[in-house]
């Protein structure tokens, strides 16, 4: 089966305009999750989508699904974890307490404040996930990456045709995910910025799948503006000066 | 949602609009194969007035659309559905005896309003018709077999003959349909169609005469006709059919010309002729197109008017599509994959 995993288990809000984690505030009329959940409820090839959530979040998600009138047939509500891989591994706990564990079942973690995810890029994710075991959603690099061992003196401008930023969704075969991610140490995990690098440290293949420019990471006030005027279709006039 | 809808800005340009869209009482459908128009390019390519284009961009192109239903709120598809997407939306006061597709305040997707060429389309049920027994590649073209529908029905409502000649004008896509729809609706006509291509004439093997429009015999005549040339094309097919046609035949007029077309009202009054003005389609059109189409050999007839183009997966296949389109004689359609 193909499980959606919506992860949202921050409270936390960049955005210093609002009490509610990013994930609930309004994008247009709906909250940004809300914009998310719907573009995987649209995509016929997921059978069930999970979404995690801190836990003082629960009810008010609930909430949400019955405000927006969303069917629950295909959805489940769990609690999230202390950080990004472990409110996943509390979805897939929570897949296999109720469909039990299987060799083909197959995850597309996504981020809930990235709502422009298309549905070519959802599919994408599944059927290479299906293939090859794991994939990463990701775009080729715009700026020019430089990097820095103190924070003073570029140490190295790597080749940015090699380059790509990582986007989500990042999609798996569930039970290799887990059996990595139990597999490797304390100190390992502690380092991880997201699922994708379990499967690095094994040494495991990760394939790309083509992101877009548009599925932008609502994390701050400054991206929090630019989904507005995309989604109102404000003019913005370029200003050089 | 944050549904992606492609709109031509300025002739050759795309952007993407971001459309926050509700979709929990309708019918929600992913577009898999679209097919380009003759109208769809000439908004690509600018040969519309300028005023035109200033009302009518930024606009979603495309009109010839199937695909299959990914969600329903109505309960009147099952999701997987496949389905064919009507574009007219028709006006909500409907006068009886009044096509739905010439009502006034009707509206017709990707002229005025956004077609479509988005991530996904959001309707009614009833502006959809659903089907089983058509290649996906085929049923893109439903739209423009149900303008075909459309126009001899329009033919027989008003008394035209069509139990003896019936002419077609023009040799390209439109002639084609109208033929292939004229072979199984009025099966005792007799279809003779005129063209200027060699070539594109071979094609109307099903057609019981073919002729060279500069080579008629001299005593060629038809008892109704159907104008499907077009452009500057019109004029001269029009002159021929008030040459050709019988006293008080019927002419349906669907060419599309930008500019006015002179008419021999003179001969054409003297004739008493029957002129029928036939655009677009309506629903039951689009049932009767399905019908059609679901049969084998009507399905392979229309392959030889089909080019199918590579899956269009970003903006700049886009621009491929209507470029193939430009130099292919018949109907480009192409995957949408984007």
């Amino acid at each position: 089966m193909i499980f959606g995993a919506i992860v949202a288990g921050g409270i936390g809000s960049r955005m210093g305009v609002s009490g509610i984690p990013k994930q609930f505030m309004n994008l247009g009329d709906k909250p940004i999750i809300i914009h998310t959940l719907e573009k995987f409820i649209l995509c016929d090839k997921i059978n069930y989508i999970y979404i995690g959530v801190h836990k003082d979040w629960t009810v008010y998600m609930d909430d949400l699904l019955d405000k927006y009138k969303i069917d629950k047939e295909r959805i489940f509500i769990v609690k999230g974890g202390d950080d990004r891989n472990k409110t996943i591994m509390n979805i897939i706990n929570g897949i296999e307490k109720k469909f039990g564990e299987s060799d083909s079942h197959v995850i597309v973690t996504h981020d809930a404040v990235r709502p422009f995810v298309t549905l070519r890029i959802i599919q994408d994710n599944i059927d290479m996930a299906v293939s090859y075991g794991a994939c990463d959603t990701a775009a080729p690099a715009i700026d020019t990456i430089v990097e820095s061992n103190d924070g003073k003196i570029i140490s190295s401008i790597p080749d940015r045709r090699k380059l790509y930023q990582g986007q989500t969704p990042q999609s798996f075969k569930m039970k290799k995910l887990k059996n990595l991610y139990e597999n490797i140490s304390e100190s390992e995990k502690s380092i991880l910025t997201d699922a994708c690098k379990i499967f690095l440290l094994k040494n495991e293949p990760v394939y790309l799948v083509k992101g877009e420019n548009s599925n932008i990471k609502i994390t701050t006030i400054e991206d929090y503006k630019i989904a507005q005027a995309m989604v109102k279709g404000e003019k913005i006039e370029p200003n050089f000066n | 949602m944050l549904n992606y809808i492609y709109q031509l800005v300025s002739p050759g340009i795309f952007s993407v609009k971001y459309s926050d869209e509700n979709f929990s009482e309708k019918v929600v459908v992913r577009p898999d194969y679209m097919a380009i128009c003759h109208a769809d390019q000439r908004y690509y390519m600018g040969h519309r007035d300028a005023k035109v284009l200033r009302k009518k961009l930024p606009m979603a192109l495309i009109h010839e659309c199937c695909g299959h239903v990914v969600y329903d709120g109505t309960d009147t598809y099952i999701p997987g559905q496949k389905v064919i997407l009507i574009p007219n939306v028709p006006p909500t006061n409907k006068i009886e005896g009044i096509y739905e597709n010439y009502g006034k305040g009707a509206h017709f997707l990707s002229s005025g309003y956004d077609g479509f060429m988005r991530e996904f389309v959001i309707m009614s049920p009833d502006r959809m018709v659903k089907f089983e027994k058509i290649e996906m590649n085929i049923a893109a073209i439903c739209e423009f077999v149900s303008v075909g529908v459309h126009a001899i029905r329009r033919l027989i409502k008003a008394g035209g003959k069509v139990d003896g000649n019936i002419g077609i004008w023009g040799d390209g896509s439109l002639a084609y349909v109208i033929c292939c729809c004229l072979r199984e609706l009025v099966p005792n006509a007799k279809i003779c169609v005129i063209g200027k291509n060699t070539a594109k004439l071979s094609q109307f093997a099903f057609a019981h005469f073919t002729y060279m429009a500069d080579s008629l015999p001299e005593n060629f005549e038809v008892d109704s006709a159907f104008e499907c040339a077009g452009g500057e094309g019109s004029f001269y097919a029009i002159e021929d059919i008030i040459n050709y046609i019988n006293p008080q035949g019927t002419v349906v007029l669907m060419g599309v010309s930008e500019n006015k077309i002179p008419v021999n009202t003179r001969n054409l009054m003297e004739k008493g002729l029957v002129f029928i003005g036939s655009s677009r389609s309506g629903r039951e059109d689009f049932l009767d197109a399905v019908n059609l189409m679901e049969d084998y050999k009507f399905q392979q007839r229309l392959c030889n008017i089909i080019i199918e183009d590579d899956a269009v997966k970003d903006i700049n296949d886009i621009h491929r599509v209507f470029n193939t389109d430009l130099h292919t004689p018949f109907k480009t359609v192409f995957k949408w994959d984007i």
